[in-house]
Order: structure tokens, then sequence, then C-alpha cells
């Protein structure tokens, strides 16, 4: 649906949109520009532009937060979570919808099901759960539960899109005499590139950006994400805007850059999953 | 050779080969989806369950049987009532507004306009953004940036504390939540707008069609199936709202926005209730299970019904 005339009243409505737009960004703007000031001008001038650019606050916050450690916590936690989301959903998708027997189609309903559960039922337990297999405080710990937590929703997406894809290839390949193993990375894996951008984009930024998880597994230990940082910078330092702000910016800035690196994909990607499911 | 035929001649000729790769598929594809999902939903889950009729500090190592003593307590509750109320009227207010937000967002996007791109870039920003830092982004804007915008204009809802009135510390969520998934929403809508036949609405505008008449009859039974996906995840996100409600106002002022995911949380890991916290965050899923599953079924009904 797209409509295709330009009249005055349009530029007037663009004109609009813009301004709302520019509302809509404001917050995130003054969280940057504020960044950059003292306390005092923070506290007194808040919609000014800063006096002058100071890289301070940072300097500051990122020795206080060693942020380099958190950066690489949070990331190694990312990639190895979103890898093996990846891999097993979209292997167990293309299980399923090859093998069509009781025992698959029981599996899928069950996992698919599992979307609805809300973390807090399973976060007291799983802790108990993850300690007793002791994985608690560990970083390959963390990656396991969110292997099967990220699940549900990947293999849901998966199995839509892979229902809807022409075989003909596929076929081909088997009859060529390839193995599953290398019909599915080599052939079916490729193809379904739309699906696993959408995947990958919204798991990173859900494992990326998680708080609740990490906070109960890692929480007192060694390997501190960024999110866990931030509360408990928070708790300390929650009044020092100056700083705090520093923070959420130098924290706003990785998923940023990957957000504007993967732009177009990502929306092209979750509007296509979206039609797909 | 066409494909079909190719692949019944195969299922045909290794019928035995065919059962060995059925079960080494089983293994190497299916058994890793199935020891995960085991580990992250089944073992806690049946835990769950286990402890929910306990009563349990989670450092001692014995645990007291309670019977269904903390299901009875959960009903003379009046903190999980007054969390479990607000919730719902959070749920309810934001699910509304992000749709009907993010529905208009989309339909502006697919007009004329010459900046949509960047429009739909804007909007969507804020989802990149994990929740608990936008939380303290908001914090910081309703604390200071509000007051001086209120003092410079003298309108006077920018001068009053938002976070420090319970009317108000509500509103505050529901206004964050909504700048912040109104973007995500909106990029699902496009998608299905760009499935109405553009032939049909010419057609249906040259008979004399008023805009309204062609949104009701034309746009929305085919974007109907988007509306059922959307209002699900709205509602399942709205219910599980934690890391804002950490971030913006911690459950306060007195505890009139502490949302049913942080009562749950401070029941376990503060009050170090876990048998009640597990009880609460059992009925917690049956609610969910039950809101989401009413919705679907109805909405899946009125799609057919529409169409």
């Amino acid at each position: 649906m797209t409509q295709k005339r330009y009249k005055v009243s349009t530029l007037v409505f663009e004109a609009v949109m813009l301004v709302i737009a520019a509302v809509y960004a404001y917050p995130l703007f003054l969280t940057v520009i504020n960044s950059f000031k003292t306390l005092p001008e923070v506290m007194i001038s808040t919609a000014a532009l800063p006096e002058k650019f100071s890289l301070d606050n940072f300097v500051t916050v990122w020795k206080q937060l060693d942020y380099p450690v958190l950066f690489l916590n949070t990331l190694l936690i990312t990639v190895g979570s979103v890898t093996g989301i990846v891999l097993f959903s979209s292997m167990a998708a293309y299980c399923i919808l090859r093998q069509k027997t009781k025992l698959t189609k029981f599996v899928f309903l069950v996992i698919t099901a599992a979307i609805v559960i809300p973390f807090q039922t399973m976060m007291i337990p799983l802790v108990q759960v993850a300690g007793r297999l002791k994985l608690m405080n560990s970083l390959w710990g963390i990656m396991l539960v969110y292997w099967g937590l990220g699940l549900p929703f990947p293999l849901f997406l998966y199995h839509g899109f892979m229902k809807s894809m022409p075989r003909d290839l596929e076929e081909a390949a088997r009859i060529d005499g390839c193995g599953f193993i290398r019909t599915f990375f080599k052939i079916v894996f490729p193809l379904m590139q739309p699906i696993t951008t959408t995947i990958v984009i919204l798991n990173v930024f859900w494992i990326f950006n998680d708080f609740l998880m990490p906070y109960i597994m890692l929480g007192g230990g060694e390997y501190k994400t960024i999110a866990i940082g931030y509360y408990s910078y928070f708790s300390q330092y929650g009044t020092k805007w100056n700083l705090s702000l520093a923070a959420l910016t130098i924290g706003i800035v990785p998923v940023f850059l990957f957000y504007l690196a993967a732009q177009k994909k990502m929306i092209k990607g979750i509007m296509s999953g979206a039609v797909k499911s | 050779m066409s494909a079909k035929k190719a692949g019944s001649r195969l299922t045909g000729v290794h019928q035995l080969q065919k059962h060995r790769e059925r079960y080494l598929m089983y293994a190497l594809f299916l058994l890793p989806a199935i020891v995960f999902f085991i580990l992250a939903y089944v073992l806690p889950f049946e835990q769950a369950i286990k402890l929910s009729f306990f009563e349990w500090n989670g450092i001692s190592s014995t645990m007291k049987f309670a019977g269904l003593d903390n299901f009875k307590a959960i009903f003379h509750d009046k903190a999980y009532f007054d969390s479990f109320m607000f919730t719902i009227k959070f749920v309810l207010v934001s699910t509304v507004l992000v749709n009907v937000i993010g529905f208009a967002l989309a339909y502006i996007m697919c007009g004329s306009l010459k900046t949509r791109n960047l429009l739909r870039s804007v909007f969507f920003c804020p989802q990149v953004i994990g929740t608990l830092i936008l939380g303290y982004i908001w914090q910081f804007i309703f604390s200071y940036a509000f007051p001086q915008i209120g003092e410079r204009t003298g309108i006077e809802l920018f001068m009053v504390k938002w976070l420090s009135r319970a009317d108000l510390a509500y509103a505050a969520l529901v206004m964050v939540f909504t700048w912040y998934f109104s973007g995500y929403l909106m990029v699902i809508y496009i998608a299905a707008l760009q499935g109405v036949p553009d032939d049909v609405l010419e057609s249906a505008q040259l008979d004399g069609a008023s805009g309204f008449v062609r949104l009701k009859s034309i746009i929305l039974p085919v974007v109907a199936p988007s509306i059922t996906a959307n209002v699900f995840l709205a509602l399942v996100t709205t219910f599980k709202m934690f890391d804002l409600n950490v971030a913006l106002t911690k459950g306060g002022p007195f505890g009139s926005t502490e949302s049913i995911g942080l009562h749950i949380y401070n029941e376990a890991f503060n009050n170090r209730h876990y048998g009640a916290g597990s009880a609460k965050g059992l009925v917690f899923f049956i609610l969910i299970a039950a809101l989401t599953l009413t919705q679907t079924y109805i909405m899946k009904k009125r799609e057919v019904d529409m169409g």
C-alpha cells in the first residue's frame, strides 16, 4: 500500500511529523549532550549545549566501571548465546519439518508453547537448577541457559519460514548423494538468511541488553555484564548525573553502531519474519 | 525430472537407509534443542511446582512442607493483589496505546512523505537500547529536564514531580513504554500494510469510498493477522515488564507501581520466601497463559469473520 501524490498539505504534514520525531529523539539527545557537562552545568542548564565538550566524565566512568571488561563479557555472552540459539533452533526446525512423526510434532508443540512462560516463573528454581549443575558464575553456564531460554521463538520463526521454502534444490542435492548434514548446512541454512538475520538481530538486542538473567546468574561473581555494571553503578553514584549519563552514553554506543550497520537488513528482516509467521 | 518424482523415488528405494537417517537426525539435530529446553524450561518449571508446596528461605538445607498454604496465602496477600491490579492496568492501557500509535505511524510511513525512511529509523531507535538504560535515561528526564522545561514554558504538567506521585508514576511508565515499544510494532504493521492491494484501494477511491470506509473495509481485514500477532506481543511484553520498572520507579512511590514481575523478584530474592515466590510465579504464568490464549482465540475468530 503506497500513495504517490505530494501536495502542499503533505508538506505541512511532513513538517509536523519531523517535529514529532525530534521530540521522540529528544531524551536521547539530552542524555548525550549532558554527558559532556560538569555536574553543576547538568543541574542548572539541562537543555543547553555544553560550554565545552570535555571527555573527563567518560574517562572517569571508563575506569570506575572497568568498562572494557564489562564490554568483553557482554560481547562474549551475546555472541556465544546467539550462535547457539540460531544453530540449535534452525537444526531442530529442519528435523521437525523433514521427519514428520508424532515425536517431532510433540516436541514442536511443547517448545513453542513455552513462548508464553514468563521468565519470573522460572527464575527462582533456575538458580537452584543452575547451581546444582555448576552453571552459576560462569560464562559457559549462562550461555547454556540462554541456548535453552532463547529457543522457542526462533524455532517458531524458522519453522514458519522453512515451511514455505521451495525444496527443489535440497532434493536435487539429496539425489546427488548429499547427506542431510551437508544438505542442511550447504543449501538449506544459506537459503534461510532473511529469517536468520531477523533472529540474530532480535536476540542480539535482547541478550546484549538483558539485565535480570545475568544479574541472577552472574551478579556477585567476576563476570559482570554492562547491565549489571550499570545497576550497581546507579545504586552507588546515581545522583552524580554527569557521570551516570556518560556511563549510559558509552553503554548505548556499541548497540547503536550495530543498529546503524544492520539497519536496512534489520527492518527488512523483521518485516519478512512478521509476514512469514 | 521434477523434484516431486525424484522425491518419491527416493522414499521408495531407500527405506532402510531412511530409517537409519531418521534416528541419526533426531540425535544430531533435535537432541541438542531438547536438552537445552529441558535445562532452561522443564527442570526449573518442575522445580517451581515442587518449591511452591514448601516453605524455604533459599539457604537452609531443610525445606518445610507447606501443602497448599503458599497458594492460599496469595488470596489474602494485599501487596500481590495491588501489584496484580497495577500490572493489569498497565498491560491493558499500554497494549492499546502501542498498537494504536504503532499502526498510525505505520500508516503514515506508507504514505507519500519524503523523509519516511528517516522517520522510521527515529521511531524504531528506542528499541535498540535496553529497557534498563532507557529507564535510567527517563529517570533523568523526569527529574531534571521536565522541571526546567516547566519553568521556562509555565506548563504545569512539566513542573509536577512525576516519579513521586502514584498516578503520575504510573503514567510515566505507560508513557515511556509506549515511547519504547510503538516503533517495533510500527515495523510489523508497515510490512502488513504493504500487503494491501493498491488496485482495490484505488477503485474503492474512484467509487467514492471515504478514507474511513477504506480503512475499515479494505485495510483492516488485510492486516488483521498482524493485529492479532502485535496485540499478543504487546500483552506478553507488558506483562513481563521488569527492567524498566526497576530503573524508572523501583516500584515506588510506596509500592504503587510494583509490577507482578518485580513483586515476585522481591518476594524471593529480598524477602527470601522462595516457596511463596514460586507459587506466585506459577499463578502469574497461569494468568498470562489464560489471557493470551483467550486473546488469540477471540482475535483469530474475528479475523475469519472479517475476511
